[in-house]
């Protein structure tokens, strides 16, 4: 199969090169340990990950905070209250009047050790994102593990009755919705209805925002690509609805990605294939210039047309 | 020909425009517009094809239709009640041409 390079699909929209258009938010991959094994899993994360981010990395990332006026910090995983220095990390954080988002996959918050944790969390005032890639049980289970529905369905109680997700709290609660096979994600407004509709019908859950996020061909969800069958199909879907808009919008140009040992990327996607920044850029956050890392070109292949499918894909869900 | 229907065929129907490209761009013109949000959802639209592409039984637009609605949001649940009711409806079509049955064995009874 020979699919056109990405390149030369942006190009043909006049967005070749793609650059950073500055730096608003620093994502901080604290570690791939998690408590969890996701079939479609980008960063191949699981229990018996040893990569996890050490405190002198993160007092890197700080010292970063500190020289600029990047405004957010966007804390992920692996399940990222399993690194040791979380805690510390956060308050650190919260301390420079940074925005603070938490990536969590909510069972965490019920393992021993982790229940104080939404305490934890509105006592920072973080924003949450929690992953739940379905409102029943059935699909959410088959994607992310048995019992996982159940436990992330208490956790989220737990996240409401501090406020979380309630009008006038202050305290933000999002849901992440990815789709639980080879196929592109609905509206992310009429599936943010649905949730909002069945969430307080079944469960009594409110949150703020759904988030809709394309599945990337990338780690543990391309081996399932492979292993179905599937993997042609659906990156001829993914090249087909390439949306020039989405390549315009995509999150890499207004982020950078720190991995666990430092290192700098564009996105998330390209730490799991280890694809770190370059076009003559610094690449580990020792050697953080903002200047350079501000305008520089976005290191592209063939998993972007993830992002830029359909209403295309961010962390922060669709984004056009 | 092993088969018929190879799924590798769905992406050759753009083909169709060849010898015919005004009656092709008119189909797709109008097939676009019948499948854009308008009184009804793109989504209510999705499940209404899908059970169509059931009672049809075309395994093209089961396929595609599939894939458009779990695209556009239903669940299994949902797609599968939306099967029931092509289903339904040609069982139902099936059984009331009993009433068919019944007049004319009226009507050659005495």
């Amino acid at each position: 199969m020979e699919l056109k390079p990405f390149d030369k699909t942006i190009a043909e929209s006049n967005l070749y090169p793609l650059k950073s258009t500055g730096i608003n938010t620093l994502q901080v991959n604290v570690g791939k340990l998690c408590n969890q094994v996701c079939r479609h899993c980008h960063v191949d994360a699981g229990p018996g990950r040893k990569e996890v981010m050490t405190r002198e990395t993160l007092e890197l990332c700080l010292d970063i905070l500190r020289d600029t006026d990047i405004p957010t910090v966007d804390i992920t995983g692996g399940a990222p209250e399993m690194n040791p220095d979380f805690r510390w990390f956060v308050e650190e954080c919260r301390k420079l009047g940074r925005h603070v988002m938490i990536r969590t996959n909510l069972t965490i918050l019920s393992e021993p050790g982790y229940e104080d944790m939404p305490r934890f969390f509105a006592e920072n005032k973080v924003e949450v994102i929690a992953s739940l890639p379905y409102y029943m049980e059935q699909n959410t289970d088959s994607q992310r593990g048995r019992g996982v529905f159940k436990k992330s369905i208490e956790s989220l109680k737990r996240l409401n009755s501090l406020g979380y997700g309630r009008e006038g709290s202050g305290l933000t609660l999002d849901i992440v919705f990815n789709p639980g096979g080879a196929f592109l994600p609905p509206s992310q407004k009429a599936l943010e209805a649905d949730y909002k509709r069945e969430m307080q019908k079944r469960y009594g859950i409110s949150f703020n925002n759904l988030f809709t996020i394309t599945n990337l061909p990338v780690g543990r969800f391309l081996a399932y690509l492979n292993s179905s069958g599937n993997f042609e199909m659906y990156m001829n879907r993914l090249v087909s609805s390439f949306n020039p808009l989405a390549a315009a919008n995509a999150m890499c140009r207004d982020i950078l990605s720190v991995g666990w040992d430092g290192t700098l990327y564009d996105c998330d996607f390209n730490q799991m294939l280890g694809l770190s920044v370059n076009h003559g850029v610094p690449s580990h956050i020792r050697d953080f210039d903002l200047s350079r890392l501000s305008k520089r070109q976005i290191v592209t292949g063939l998993h972007c047309y993830g992002c830029t499918a359909g209403a295309g894909s961010s962390c922060g869900g669709a984004t056009t | 020909m092993e088969t018929y229907y190879k799924p590798e065929d769905l992406s050759k129907f753009p083909g169709m425009g060849e010898g015919a490209p005004e009656l092709w761009k008119k189909f797709s013109e109008w097939y676009g517009a019948v499948f854009a949000e308008g009184a009804l959802t793109e989504r209510e639209k999705a499940l209404i094809a899908l059970a169509v592409a059931h009672a049809v039984q075309c395994p093209y637009c089961i396929d595609a239709y599939t894939r458009d609605c779990l695209e556009k949001g239903s669940n299994k649940e949902q797609m599968t009640e939306a099967v029931h009711v092509a289903a339904a409806i040609r069982g139902g079509a099936s059984l009331v041409h009993g009433v068919q049955m019944k007049n004319v064995i009226e009507k050659i009874s005495m």
